[in-house]
């Protein structure tokens, strides 16, 4: 069993600065982690690998020092790590950063199952995920808080859902992406850091995954940052209690008084 | 201070740092209250190879010394010395099969005890024999293919929790200090169980409990090293493992500093942070003196003892009687650096004021280390 793991380098939300100019994100001098939901993600691959005896890849686009996450990962627990690296891909959305997965995956002979992060947390549009498995034409479940059961053929899992949440039972191959519910992740272990120490990594350019110059980087991204603000807070809620009529009267009355 | 580490020794103490910080002080408190055993948490550690570092490579482990040991107890001593004490006791438990077992007994026990998989435990006290070790009552008496143990050991640390028990019984009181000898009691053995739980002023993470043997039958081959060997073994044992209670006390020490020196910048009393009276700042220099010194005295020992395997118990003893007595009176000025607060539970301190007498009590107290020191003392000045 094959399963791949998507994993980002995002900055250290600890230490987030917006550029004042491009209302963008400032990236330089700021520490790089793995982007935390990916950390859950990888830990139910080792997981499942230790309980399946899986094949875990872990996948990163990003500049060479994205090679990071990759050690961390293989410290860990994954056995392989593959960065997909390339000038050519600078200034990608998550249009072009789902078509570059999904041509990295494709190239590195598919997977049968795919684990991504719910979203990352600097550009936080959960659409990777998605948009990945479409061009997989894979089915994918979001929000996965819990694993129940699997075995080398599909899956049985827990979709979190607003008021409770889903249980899906699924065949491989399939995309998940993940919320922090789903596990802890491990301490990377010292026999693990010795191996991430000595790992090599497989580096694929455009050229390598067979990529369309028109749909990677800057020149395959349709988003346009039209203009970046923080969100109004929200005014002061009040949660009501009591029985039903209690509240409905109370809510009543609130809504009397503000109607005056 | 920079005590120039291997990049494998960085790697040992950022595994054990995160282990204690995420893991052990948001957990300490409760276990301590609870007198709960930290089962999940020594799991984690297992999981990230902390169990492997004394263990030689062939047999699973990561082949540290007593250096690489000493800085994963030290990070985890700051954390809590509970859980602390529980992770040590299990290497405490193997180091009779490490120094003394047959390949064949240490491929058999090490590689789970490694793993986590197993915990092990170290049973020498008695009720009438705690420094005067020679007094032990429980006995091993051969029959057929078995030995048959009868006695009752006490505060054994991890009772009840290992799985694998490394005892001492009197093999042939006629012989004296030639008359013990070494065994491996497994859990579930015949006539071999533990008893309850004892409360403890502190360290209440760990369990502490009687060891009882009746008619306990165990195979031949349990027998570690050869006949009669069993009080060279406890002491080659001890001198391996004094300087990790050296190293609790070191990680204990740092963290009350830590608690002292924050608390102390944020209280203000007569209108000024509390750290601005020198009184004060005397009380945290003095201890972070002591601290800085224990520190260099054990990491020096412990270099000399991986160095030096042969000459290690005067070593050994000097820097588990420095840094537990370091330990303990900058467990207490912590306490008196944070006034009230200091004895209140909710803060820190409390329990690593409870916590850090220990240190000077058990694997030999403080003066029977210095009584050992002297003795070395003795025999080296009459060479001379
Ligand atoms: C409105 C908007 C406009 C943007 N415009 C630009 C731009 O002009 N130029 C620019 O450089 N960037 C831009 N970005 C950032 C870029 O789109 C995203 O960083 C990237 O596509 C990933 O999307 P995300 O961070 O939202 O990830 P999400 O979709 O939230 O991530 C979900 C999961 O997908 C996986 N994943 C995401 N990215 C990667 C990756 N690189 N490698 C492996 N796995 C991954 C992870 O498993 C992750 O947990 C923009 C982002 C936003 C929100
Ligand atoms: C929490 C806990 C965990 C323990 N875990 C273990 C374990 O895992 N395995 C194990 O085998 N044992 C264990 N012990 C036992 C521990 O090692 C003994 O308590 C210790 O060796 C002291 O023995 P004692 O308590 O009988 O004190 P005693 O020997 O009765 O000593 C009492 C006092 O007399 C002093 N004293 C005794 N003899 C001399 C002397 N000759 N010169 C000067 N002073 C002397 C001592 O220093 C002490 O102050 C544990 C004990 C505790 C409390």
């Amino acid at each position: 069993m094959k399963i791949i793991v998507c994993v980002k380098q995002v900055p250290d939300a600890k230490d987030v600065r917006l550029d004042p100019k491009t209302n963008t994100l400032a990236r330089e001098g700021v520490q790089s982690i793995m982007n935390p939901y990916d950390q859950h993600a990888l830990e139910e691959a080792v997981r499942l690998k230790d309980e399946l005896g899986a094949e875990v890849t872990v996948l990163t686009m990003g500049p060479p020092q994205a090679e990071d996450v990759l050690r961390q990962s293989i410290a860990c627990g994954a056995d392989h790590g593959v960065l997909v690296s390339d000038r050519a891909f600078a200034g990608a959305d998550t249009w072009a950063t789902s078509y570059t997965l999904a041509q990295a995956i494709d190239f590195l002979g598919g997977a049968d199952l795919v684990l991504c992060g719910k979203q990352a947390i600097d550009g936080d549009t959960a659409q990777v995920g998605p948009g990945l498995a479409m061009r997989l034409d894979m089915p994918f479940i979001t929000c996965i808080q819990k694993v129940r059961e699997a075995d080398a053929s599909g899956l049985v899992a827990e979709r979190m859902m607003d008021d409770g949440y889903d249980v899906v039972a699924v065949d491989y191959p399939v995309l998940l992406t993940v919320v922090k519910d789903l596990n802890t992740p491990r301490v990377p272990s010292l026999k693990g850091k010795m191996r991430a120490k000595k790992a090599q990594f497989q580096v694929l350019s455009a050229a390598d995954i067979g990529a369309d110059p028109s749909l990677i980087g800057l020149a395959g991204s349709p988003t346009q940052v039209v203009r970046v603000f923080p969100p109004k807070p929200r005014g002061e809620r009040t949660v009501l209690t009591g029985d039903m009529d209690e509240q409905v009267s109370e809510l009543a009355r609130r809504l009397n008084a503000y109607l005056q | 201070m920079d005590y120039f580490l291997s990049e494998e020794q960085e790697m040992i103490v950022e595994t054990a740092r995160e282990i204690t910080d995420e893991r052990i002080i948001p957990a300490r408190a409760e276990l301590d209250e609870k007198h709960e055993f930290p089962r999940a948490i020594l799991n984690e550690m297992a999981q990230a190879d902390l169990f492997a570092v004394p263990i030689p490579e062939e047999y699973g482990g990561f082949g540290g010394g007593c250096i690489d040991n000493v800085l994963a107890l030290e990070q985890l001593g700051r954390g809590c010395v509970g859980v602390g004490t529980a992770f040590a006791a299990s290497a405490l438990g193997i180091y009779p099969i490490l120094i003394a077992g047959s390949d064949e007994m240490k491929s058999k026990y090490l590689p789970d005890v490694a793993s986590g998989a197993k915990f092990a435990a170290f049973g020498l006290t008695e009720a009438n024999a705690g420094s005067d070790a020679s007094g032990i009552r429980t006995t091993a008496v051969p029959d057929g293919d078995e030995w048959v143990i009868n006695g009752t050991k006490q505060w054994i640390t991890n009772g009840g929790e290992a799985q694998i028990y490394t005892i001492v019984a009197i093999t042939d009181r006629s012989r004296g200090a030639r008359g013990a000898s070494m065994f491996v009691v497994e859990e579930g053995d015949a006539g071999f169980t533990c008893g309850p739980k004892e409360k403890k002023m502190g360290i209440r993470a760990s369990s502490t409990t009687e060891l009882i043997f009746k008619d306990c039958r165990i195979p031949k081959d349990r027998l570690i090293g050869r006949l009669g060997t069993g009080f060279i073994t406890v002491m080659k044992t001890l001198d391996s493992s004094r300087p990790g209670i050296a190293a609790l006390g070191l990680g204990l020490a740092q963290g009350a500093l830590d608690e002292a020196a924050s608390y102390a910048k944020q209280r203000v009393q007569f209108g000024k942070p509390i750290i601005s009276f020198q009184a004060v700042q005397h009380l945290l220099a003095d201890m972070a003196i002591q601290l800085e010194a224990a520190r260099a005295l054990v990491y020096g020992a412990a270099r000399h003892i991986d160095a030096h395997p042969k000459d290690m118990t005067k070593v050994s003893s000097m820097c588990k009687v420095f840094a537990t007595d370091v330990a303990m009176k900058v467990a207490v000025d912590a306490v008196q650096v944070m006034g009230g607060y200091g004895f209140m539970s909710e803060y820190p301190v409390e329990k690593m004021m409870r916590d850090a007498k220990i240190l000077q009590i058990y694997e030999g107290t403080n003066q029977i280390q210095r009584n050992v020191i002297g003795q070395e003392l003795n025999k080296e000045y009459s060479r001379s």
